[in-house]
């Protein structure tokens, strides 16, 4: 296929979708999210087979076999490695990860911090719902403290982890956070997200009706438009953060770092590397 | 008991404090000799500190390769005896070896003493104190030089290539401590090298561990993620200076656990990838190893071997992974392990290691140790080979594609993103022909066979062991056990012993029917490797036919096997 030929080529929507069934309760937050990944791309008018979805393991994480992207579903937390050692040997590829409170900020925490710091082209899409869903209902890193669960039942006490106050802290290039019941707001977000270069991450709330049951009614509430706008300012953006209840949705900071390596792999003769070795 | 006496090869330590240059000064030994025509082999030993604490730099020169240390030690020139009681077990000297002494540094440490070798004494210090900017490593050197009988010129061209390329100002004052060490010599013999006849042509002074890399190169890996850690660090620097001037790239993860996903991620990208580490990184890593295995990834990694459990003896060396690289990953996951026999070797099993997890698309553990890993010899330049690596992918244009599909090899076109119509999910879920998730008995038993029997049809035949000589005795080992080995072999057929060596460089899997071969006519095995809970002896007992008299020889890192005490079980083996 060349070129000329792609850049004919037409998307809608259902290019995106697998024929594999969704292993999701009815209801659940995610389903939505899997709409907004096939609108976003469809909008970006990304040939499927250049784009890599990527994850660990949760209901989340689940994502990649549902599309009709190349995907990668690996093991609990290590979702941004993959991605990363994917972008760095394939620049040309657009790399989504798709992760969730658990395996993005607990198993996967230190990762987080450092492709946050790396800024690799990537898009890092983590469905927020407060809970371990996948291993039905244990606190998260994201869980409030009073929430009362058989492993707690006194709930953890413990204060959660505000993911956008880290990502920003450690070099996120691009930070938004929507919420799965705004089709059309948290696609848009999407698309800003894997257009914008560097590392971007999403945060979308998105509802386990199963173990959460109040939270999709809660969050419809809750949530708005932020009614600051975004900036390139880190510190605009961090003063921002420490008023922010967790329910202010839209872009929070566009930075402008350049890059993780873009370079894409050559081919060469590798006998010259012997001149070192020779006596 | 063999001596080297007979100057088949000639065995040097330098010890000193840490800092004291005797690393320096022994590598500069080795290049002056290897510039004069010799073969050598330089091995490290030091202890858990950073700087200070005890350092050994052990040379040993010879007119044919070698790649092992030798039985004991011809000269230990000690710059000082700080720490050296810590390195007794490491330097058996005894009354035929010399041992050089700087008055200065007080008496001679009992153990020495007792081993009943002759003591020049040297006043190192004073004489460096009388260069300006001299250093007593230089001294020792000159005088080291001189007592081998190595021409100055060489000496002095080796130093120019060194030290001059590093620090020029220190040249002069170099060149001086060499010229006064080597007029202090003293009037003592030490046993003479043949000196070879022709210059040397085509020789490498290598690592193993940069062998490692460059074997990984030349096997087309591209991208590395790694997580520096003792003693597999060098490969990873050195292949973050060569994979960019290749058209590759080395990432520094921020864990172990993240190397291996790299490594991983960017294989499914379609590049060779590898990272390497030592057994602490390696069970971080386990996990997602079978996740390589159950989504067929390729991937390399290298286990340079140390002393474990835990954090072990970081700097010195044990063959005590093998049961965490065989047995390691949870699930029954097929996999691959191979282990490089000697210093030089490291590049063809590298090399050969890539090809394998290419032409396999599954992970590849290479079981590489300290001992050969960190020790640099001078060897001939080794042969070209190539594979023909390549990945086996779908054709163009792909139509109605099943990544996992069943073949007749088990091996299936693994198609690269980009690929129109080869999207596919790698998984770590159980899955069908598909790779559509699947909890069903059938689809789950499909690919467990499939995994399997892909490496089962593979013709491992070509590189799977080193096989020499023949006798009603054979020694079988694996991977850096098998210098050793090989030496003690020479001595015994010069001695009317016929001794048949096997060295395994393929550990995993299993080759029963090849090894059923190479035993034909054997009688009795003695089976050697180092490790303390024999776990080779019992991966052979779990796998293999072995002839009815089999004796294990199990030893404990972090000493090396040595020549002369393989020799001695030869002997026994031969006359029971
Ligand atoms: C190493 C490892 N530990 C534990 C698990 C069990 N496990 C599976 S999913 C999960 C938590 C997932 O939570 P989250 O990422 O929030 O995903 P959700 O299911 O809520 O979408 C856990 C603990 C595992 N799969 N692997
Ligand atoms: S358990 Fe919760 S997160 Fe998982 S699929 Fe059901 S609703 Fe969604
Ligand atoms: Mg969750």
């Amino acid at each position: 296929m060349n070129r000329m030929a792609d850049m004919r080529r037409e998307f809608k929507p259902a290019d995106y979708k697998s024929s594999v069934k969704p292993v999701w309760c009815p209801g659940c937050g995610d389903h939505s999210v899997l709409l907004m990944f096939q609108r976003a791309l469809a909008e970006l008018a990304l040939p499927p087979e250049q784009v890599a979805i990527v994850s660990g393991i949760g209901c989340s994480s689940r994502i990649p076999a549902y599309t009709n992207c190349y995907g990668f579903h690996g093991v609990h937390g290590r979702s941004l490695p993959l991605a990363t050692g994917l972008k760095v040997a394939r620049p040309d590829l657009t790399v989504i990860v798709a992760s969730g409170d658990g395996d993005g900020f607990s198993i996967g925490g230190n990762h987080f911090l450092h492709a946050c710091r790396r800024n690799i082209d990537v898009t890092y899409i983590v469905m927020d719902n407060r809970i371990y869903g996948m291993t039905k209902g244990q606190p998260s890193p994201t869980t409030e403290p009073d929430w009362e669960t058989d492993i707690a039942p006194e709930g953890t006490g413990v204060t959660p982890f505000h993911p956008l106050v880290i990502a920003l802290a450690s070099g996120a290039n691009f930070i938004a956070r929507g919420f799965s019941g705004d089709l059309a707001g948290c696609t848009r977000l999407i698309v800003e997200a894997v257009r914008w270069p560097g590392f971007s991450f999403v945060q979308i709330l998105s509802p386990c009706v199963t173990f959460r049951a109040d939270q999709q009614k809660a969050w419809r509430e809750q949530v708005r438009k932020a009614v600051v706008p975004e900036t390139d300012d880190p510190a605009r953006a961090a003063r921002r953060l420490m008023t922010d209840d967790g329910f202010n949705t839209g872009i929070l900071y566009r930075g402008k770092r350049e890059a993780y390596r873009q370079q894409p792999f050559g081919d060469c003769d590798p006998s010259f590397l012997e001149a070192e070795f020779e006596v | 008991m063999i001596t080297s006496g007979e100057a088949v090869s000639l065995s040097i330590a330098l010890t000193g404090s840490g800092g004291a240059g005797v690393m320096t000064a022994g590598q500069l030994l080795l290049e002056a000799a290897t510039r004069c025509g010799l073969y050598g082999l330089m091995t490290r030993s030091t202890g858990p500190q950073i700087r200070g604490g005890e350092a050994a730099a052990m040379v040993r020169l010879s007119p044919k390769v070698v790649q092992s240390p030798g039985d004991r030690f011809d000269v230990l020139l000690a710059l000082d005896f700080d720490n050296v009681q810590r390195f007794a077990a490491e330097l058996p000297l005894d009354s035929s070896g010399l041992i050089i002494a700087d008055p200065a540094a007080g008496d001679i440490p009992a153990f020495l003493r007792a081993s009943g070798a002759r003591v020049a004494q040297v006043p190192m210090a004073k004489l460096a104190k009388s260069v300006s900017g001299g250093r007593s490593a230089m001294i020792a050197l000159g005088v080291l030089a001189r007592l081998i009988g190595l021409p100055e010129q060489a000496v002095s061209d080796a130093v120019a290539a060194s030290i001059g390329r590093r620090k020029p100002e220190a040249l002069a004052a170099s060149e001086e401590a060499l010229q006064l060490g080597s007029a202090h010599a003293p009037d003592v013999t030490i046993p003479r090298l043949a000196t070879p006849a022709s210059k040397p042509q085509g020789r490498w002074s290598i690592s193993g561990n940069e062998a490692t890399g460059y074997g990984a190169i030349r096997g087309g890996v591209k991208f590395v993620g790694g997580y520096p850690i003792t003693p597999a660090t060098e490969i990873l620097e050195w292949m973050a200076g060569a994979l960019p001037q290749c058209g590759g790239a080395l990432v520094q993860a921020e864990d172990e656990l993240a190397s291996i996903n790299m490594v991983m991620g960017a294989s499914f990208g379609g590049a060779p990838a590898l990272t390497a580490t030592a057994g602490p990184g390696l069970s971080l890593m386990i996990e997602s190893l079978g996740l390589a295995v159950a989504s067929e990834t390729p991937i390399v990694v290298v286990d340079v071997m140390r002393s474990g459990p835990s954090t072990g003896i970081a700097t010195k060396s044990e063959q005590s992974d093998l049961n965490i690289a065989v047995y390691g990953l949870h699930g029954d996951a097929p996999h691959v392990v191979t282990a490089p026999l000697s210093i030089s070797d490291c590049l063809l099993t590298a090399q050969w290691s890539v090809h394998l997890a290419e032409s396999l698309q599954t992970p590849v553990i290479v079981l590489s140790d300290q001992s050969i890993g960190q020790a640099r010899a001078v060897i001939d330049r080794p042969k070209e080979i190539s594979f023909g690596t390549r990945r086996l992918t779908p054709t163009e244009p792909i139509d109605n594609y099943a990544r996992y599909a069943a073949t007749e090899s088990g091996v299936s076109p693994m198609s690269i993103p980009g690929q129109r119509c080869g999207q596919y999910t790698a998984d770590g879920l159980t899955h069908n022909a598909r790779g559509v998730p699947s909890s069903q008995a059938q689809d789950h038993v499909e690919q467990l066979h499939k995994r399997q029997h892909k490496l089962d049809a593979f013709d491992f035949s070509t590189h799977w062991a080193e096989i020499d000589g023949q006798g009603e005795l054979a020694l079988l080992t694996w991977g850096s056990s098998s210098e050793p080995l090989r030496e003690a072999i020479e001595i015994a057929r010069s001695q009317g012993i016929n001794v048949k060596l096997i060295a395994l460089r393929l550990i995993s899997p299993p080759q029963p029917a090849l090894l059923a071969r190479a035993l034909e006519g054997v009688r009795r095995v003695l089976v050697i490797e180092q490790s303390h809970g024999a776990q080779f002896w019992r991966y052979l007992r779990a796998y293999y036919d072995l002839p009815a008299e089999v004796v294990s020889i199990a030893c404990p890192g972090p000493l090396p096997i040595r020549p002369g005490e393989v020799l001695a079980h030869i002997q026994k083996g031969a006359s029971a």
